[in-house]
């Protein structure tokens, strides 16, 4: 997490080469290395983005074209095998399963960005509050913070949608305030290491406010852990609606969400097993593309850090 | 007038007084160095001057900034008045700037803090202020990170930070320290250069004595968080009246051209001792050759002439009544 501020600390190779050029003429190397990006051979970074991207470009394919519309029901073709006609072939009602499967994609991203979104707002300012303020209000942030962890996420939310009503914002705005102690904690974490800097120090020492600070030095240099944590949070938020989902307590039915599809296809799992396997393996592959995006993403920033 | 006028300053923390009663002043142009080893309480005072000592840590006294005593102002009033009338130059350079800050905006910070310049201006002002800390190539370095600049390149981006809103006083603290043998001259000769074109007055807290020879008017000499001697810089250099003082000279001087003298490189018996575990009366006595009985009581800081030292029995001046014996000198 200190990695952030090693740049300063380990001298790169301008600063090695200028010791030892350093008795002839002014201390002055080739120059900041201008253009030269370091060509990143991370596979994670690569297959993670790539299944992110192609998630992405689906469900925005689908918000105009799917080979069927999703919800059209063909009593004549339930159950259909996979065909010409039907790529994923057709389920109890006669749906197409892959307009089914594309329609769903644009849900998932809803239900991941909502949970991403309620965890960051009131997770990093919240972080920034405790680390900035140590007294009472950051003690008091700290233990309602606490108290948020002890409570089971998916309990959580379960308890919500009971409460207010299942729908997919319902369950997804349970799953982002569970996680809200995971960013408070991240965040708090590495200001601290930060606002310890002597960066900081000196941006004090030219009069910068402390909120000033925040915004021009604290956020920046955290930015990289927080975005990995953002990609974690944003498969996890996909499980978890999956699994509301399943339970009934998420997207209500006919919406084509992916745990919802499962769910309804458990009843076939003998006679029609094809019907099970795409959208568990929709989940899963999301799931596996966001998370390697994070841990991509986290060496990518590593390495950066580390030059 | 004095451009800083530092009046019976005090540190605490947790019932120590890592700084106790110190006094000087710093004229406009005029160069005082601060001397003494680490943990005389050189740093804290800095530190304190400008309000940023560190949690638990607490500053009395006054401190005053042309008729504002920075100690007795506002936290708001000290931001507006901290790099824009008083600037600090860190030790290391490596860390004190932010590695995601591109160096032009950072150089350009404190004239939008305090001059409310445009993003545009301060980027245009920040290239001139490379340039005038002979910076090459500003406007290319301008658009560099900081891990991309060497160590001396860093040191001229602090001071470009520094003198960036004219201060009236500059605060540097061992600003060579960290930095190559090599580079550590011409960034003391650049520092030279822009304290003179800028007209402010300098606090330089340095080990170096060659430095304060070369760079400075006055010199104050710290130990045990106290102001044990001060005087200018040829009397200081010459004829150091504090025991104290007459060492640092001893051991920093001993190195002769040819390297061949023989003599072992003199050296002040001991060590600092930790914060609180300094003896009562004059903190130096325990290292002291000079120790008496007498020295179990605070000498007070008296002037003599443009000098002040706070010794019983100082150096170059023997009182047959003063009785110096070796009876009162501890291990």
């Amino acid at each position: 997490m200190s990695a952030q501020a090693e740049p300063a600390g380990a001298s790169g190779p301008a600063a090695a080469v200028a010791g030892t050029a350093g008795s002839a003429g002014p201390e002055v190397v080739g120059g900041p290395a201008v253009g030269t990006r370091r060509r990143v051979r991370s596979f994670s970074l690569v297959a993670g983005g790539l299944i992110v991207a192609l998630i992405i470009v689906t469900a925005l394919v689908a918000l105009i074209w799917t080979p069927y519309p999703a919800l059209a029901v063909d009593p004549a073709g339930r159950l259909a095998g996979s065909s010409g006609a039907h790529l994923l072939g057709t389920d109890q009602y006669g749906r197409d399963v892959l307009s089914r499967l594309m329609s769903g994609a644009r849900i998932t991203l809803y239900t991941g960005f909502i949970s991403v979104l309620v965890a960051t707002a009131v997770g990093i300012p919240a972080g920034l509050v405790a680390a900035l303020y140590g007294g009472v209000v950051g003690q008091a942030v700290l233990r309602l913070t606490d108290i948020l962890y002890g409570f089971p996420a998916l309990l959580a939310a379960i308890a919500l949608s009971a409460a207010l009503g299942a729908s997919t914002t319902t369950a997804m705005i349970a799953i982002g305030v569970a996680y809200i102690p995971v960013f408070v904690r991240v965040t708090r974490a590495n200001a601290l290491g930060v606002l310890a800097s002597e960066y900081v120090m000196a941006a004090r020492a030219y009069g910068r406010r402390p909120w000033a600070i925040v915004r021009r030095h604290v956020l920046p240099n955290i930015a990289t852990t927080i975005v990995v944590q953002m990609c974690l949070l944003f498969s996890l938020a996909i499980l978890a609606e999956a699994a509301l989902d399943y339970l009934g307590l998420g997207t209500r039915p006919p919406a084509p969400s992916w745990g919802s599809m499962l769910q309804q296809a458990q009843g076939y799992l003998h006679s029609d097993p094809a019907l099970s396997l795409w959208p568990g393996l929709a989940v899963f592959v999301v799931v596996l593309g966001f998370s390697l995006l994070g841990d991509g993403l986290a060496e990518l920033f590593d390495v950066r850090a580390r030059r | 007038m004095a451009a800083l006028s530092v009046r019976d300053l005090s540190v605490r923390a947790q019932g120590l007084e890592l700084v106790r009663d110190v006094s000087f002043e710093v004229h406009s142009g005029e160069r005082v160095a601060l001397i003494g080893e680490s943990g005389s309480g050189k740093s804290l005072t800095a530190m304190a001057i400008v309000g940023l000592l560190g949690r638990g840590l607490s500053a009395s006294g006054e401190a005053r900034l042309g008729d504002e005593d920075l100690l007795g102002v506002s936290e708001r009033r000290r931001c507006q008045l901290r790099g824009d009338r008083i600037a600090l130059i860190f030790q290391d350079p490596m860390t004190a700037l932010d590695p995601t800050m591109r160096i032009g905006r950072q150089v350009g910070e404190a004239l939008r803090q305090h001059r409310g310049l445009s993003r545009r201006q301060a980027a245009e002002a920040a290239v001139k202020l490379l340039a005038r800390v002979e910076i090459p190539d500003p406007a290319r370095y301008a658009h560099s990170y900081p891990h991309q600049l060497s160590g001396g390149l860093r040191q001229r981006v602090m001071m470009a930070i520094a003198i960036s809103c004219d201060p009236d006083v500059i605060l540097a603290d061992e600003p060579t320290t960290a930095l190559d043998v090599t580079v550590q001259r011409r960034v003391l000769e650049l520092l030279d250069r822009l304290v003179r074109e800028e007209g402010s007055a300098l606090l330089l807290i340095t080990h170096d004595l060659a430095v304060v020879s070369e760079m400075c008017d006055r010199v104050v000499t710290m130990y045990g968080g106290r102001v044990v001697e001060s005087g200018s810089v040829e009397s200081m250099l010459t004829a150091p009246q504090h025991p104290y003082t007459d060492a640092l000279l001893a051991a920093s001087s001993a190195v002769s051209i040819d390297g061949a003298s023989g003599e072992p490189l003199p050296a002040i018996a001991g060590s600092v001792p930790a914060a609180g575990q300094f003896p009562p009366g004059c903190p130096y006595r325990d290292r002291c050759p000079r120790a008496s009985q007498q020295c179990t009581t605070m000498p007070p800081l008296e002037a003599v002439g443009d000098r002040t030292v706070a010794c019983w029995h100082p150096v170059g001046r023997e009182e047959p009544a003063a009785g110096i014996t070796t009876e009162g000198t501890l291990k």
